[in-house]
């Protein structure tokens, strides 16, 4: 199969001074895939990432999102991103409606687009009550779907997700992973960060961070064959317990 | 284009849905433009005055009376000696003492010629050298009335005297609120602009929505005029309401033309919210851009010639005043207002304040990074 790459990164590094908050990290992503990036606290996931959405300049190494370069290129990939923060970053003080109108508006959606897909969205969340209400009213795991929503609205070819499920019920969190497999299947490709183990096993692939390297990276049912381990929280624990930093 | 439309609506449904913040901005212009100009006041009146009078004669009561009958002072002790009226000086109940000598009315007759003493209480330097001043030009008139009634009433008078005749120009009544008003207007205008604009950006900051504009593929100059034109527009607004009022409460509005005022309020602005904008891109959290802001309000306005006249600041201060942007819209107000200015008298102030929206705006979007 003939798979086509979205995400490439080449030793891409991040130095803080004497600091190495990513090391040398190289993979691949391919169209279409979920990727859980994980990794413990302080393994240097959130440093990654921004580089890769082109919020922070790598300090050396290569990286190609959507075909684009995160040197010389970072207006193009955010153009064809999307990104969900590990803080919730709609507006509060907006309704539904005025968010989903402001970041439509922002990604240069068509005010008839803006419309349609804002009245689908709205209506696939089940939020038609809620539409003129302020977001700073909706219960969390609400909100977390709204955003993610918003992020995908303009049908990038990536979507970022900084532990977008941080803090949700199991419910909500498996509902919300069915719009990650719907957005896959549209051909999204999704980058998942996560600290949830059993998030982990509904991964495509996942690598695995420890001190700034990736340490493993395979398909869950790859990697708990190679480790000889019941569960991805098992193989998890078996290399994060070498890690040397932590919060 | 299109983006920064979606932006500004934002920023204005966000403005107008803070219903406390639109209050205080429009609650503001009311309440210090009513007391202020009442309040802050140069003019002194009120004066505590304790006399001891030893004399007891015609000429010392008509002194004391001309002291009474000025309107500045206010005669609130008699005391027998000069250890007693100190006294009242340390409970601060007098401002000012006169001591009238005994036989202060013999020596006026026989040698033509009496002392008195002034003493002030000088904690407020001020109070004591207008009391002193004050005090003065009583005694001055009353040597004028007591050489004329006593001289003899001859045709020509053998001492010549020179007469001091003042004209006060554009501002003739030397009304202390057609002089304030003005300036608090223009702190107005600053403050409304400034604070708004330093703490906004750091909001968005806080709450973590800067980040979802940042990897969004809007431009940075879209992002800082979204910024920018808002409270552009609700610092015309405030300047509007504080002329009405300035109108309808004192009776005063601009000599010169308004459209002046608004073009160089419009480019001040302009300047002022850059520096604002300078603010929130250094200020990590609402807490600092509040202090840094304060800090920098606190020296523009203290500087900026409202309460003190720059003319009477040390060199150095000076110099300051001339890189203190708020001192140039208070001087402007002024000239508008009072004498009429017209927008070629004001090129200069023009140019200079244009020079700082430059600078202020360039080093903003200079520093304010999408990527670090």
């Amino acid at each position: 199969m003939n798979k086509e790459i979205v995400i490439k990164t080449d030793k891409l590094t991040k130095r803080f001074g004497d600091f190495i908050a990513v090391n040398e990290i190289s993979f691949e992503v391919y169209k279409g895939e979920i990727f859980g990036f994980l990794g413990a606290n302080g393994a240097g996931k959130t440093t990654a990432m921004k580089m890769l959405i082109g919020i922070s300049k790598p300090s050396s190494g290569n990286a190609a999102i959507a075909g684009y370069d995160v040197y010389k290129q970072t207006e193009l990939i955010k153009r064809n991103i999307g990104y969900m923060s590990q803080k919730f970053s709609l507006y509060e003080d907006l309704t539904i409606k005025e968010n989903i109108q402001l970041f439509g508006g922002i990604y240069g959606l068509s005010d008839d687009q803006i419309k349609t897909k804002g009245e689908s969205l709205i209506e696939k969340l089940g939020l038609q009550d809620e539409a003129d209400k302020l977001v700073v009213s909706l219960p969390l795991g609400w909100k977390q779907k709204l955003a993610f929503s918003i992020a995908i609205l303009h049908q990038p070819k990536i979507v970022f997700l900084d532990e977008p499920t941080g803090g949700v019920d199991p419910i909500t969190r498996r509902q919300f992973w069915d719009m990650i497999y719907e957005a896959a299947d549209n051909g999204i490709t999704v980058f998942v960060t996560t600290h949830y183990m059993d998030e982990a096993e509904y991964c495509h692939r996942v690598s695995i961070m420890v001190d700034g390297v990736i340490q493993a990276l395979d398909s869950p049912e790859g990697l708990k064959m190679r480790y000889n381990a019941q569960s991805m929280e098992e193989v998890f624990l078996m290399l994060a317990r070498g890690a040397k930093r932590s919060d | 284009m299109r983006e920064l439309t979606f932006l500004l609506r934002k920023e204005f449904l966000q403005i107008f849905r803070n219903k406390l913040i639109l209050r205080m901005i429009f609650a503001l212009p009311l309440i210090q433009l009513i007391l202020l100009p009442y309040a802050a006041t140069y003019e002194i009146k009120n004066i505590t005055l304790s006399i001891v009078d030893n004399d007891h004669s015609e000429q010392s009561r008509r002194l004391i009376n001309k002291f009474t009958s000025s309107g500045y002072f206010r005669l609130t002790d008699n005391s027998a000696t000069y250890n007693q009226a100190l006294d009242k000086v340390e409970k601060d109940e007098a401002d000012l003492i006169v001591v009238i000598p005994q036989e202060f009315e013999r020596d006026l007759i026989r040698q033509s010629e009496s002392t008195i003493m002034i003493a002030a209480n000088a904690i407020s330097g001020q109070t004591a050298g207008l009391a002193v001043a004050y005090s003065n030009s009583i005694i001055k008139d009353f040597n004028n009335e007591i050489r004329t009634e006593w001289l003899p009433q001859s045709r020509f008078n053998t001492i010549p005297v020179i007469e001091i005749t003042n004209s006060n120009w554009f501002n003739t009544q030397m009304n202390y609120k057609d002089f304030i008003v003005p300036g608090v207007l223009a702190l107005l205008v600053t403050l409304v602009g400034y604070l708004m604009s330093a703490l906004n950006i750091v909001k968005e900051k806080e709450v973590g929505t800067i980040e979802q504009l940042n990897v969004s593929p809007i431009k940075k100059y879209q992002f800082v005029l979204s910024k920018l034109i808002p409270f552009w527009v609700l610092g015309l607004a405030v300047m509007t309401i504080g002329f009405i009022m300035s109108f309808v409460v004192y009776g005063i509005y601009p000599e010169g033309h308004f459209w002046v005022g608004y073009l160089f309020a419009g480019v001040y602005l302009i300047a002022l919210l850059g520096f604002g904008l300078l603010t929130s891109i250094f200020a990590e959290t609402q807490q600092q851009a509040m202090f840094i802001a304060y800090f920098f309000m606190l020296v523009f306005i203290l500087l900026g010639g409202l309460f003190s006249p720059t003319e009477n600041m040390p060199d150095w201060a000076r110099y300051l005043t001339y890189i203190n942007p708020v001192s140039y819209l208070i001087e402007v107000m002024r000239m508008l207002v009072l004498k009429g200015s017209s927008f070629w008298d004001l090129r200069l102030h023009f140019l200079v304040v244009t020079g700082f929206a430059i600078f202020f705006n360039g080093l903003a979007i200079y520093k304010y990074k999408k990527t670090n």
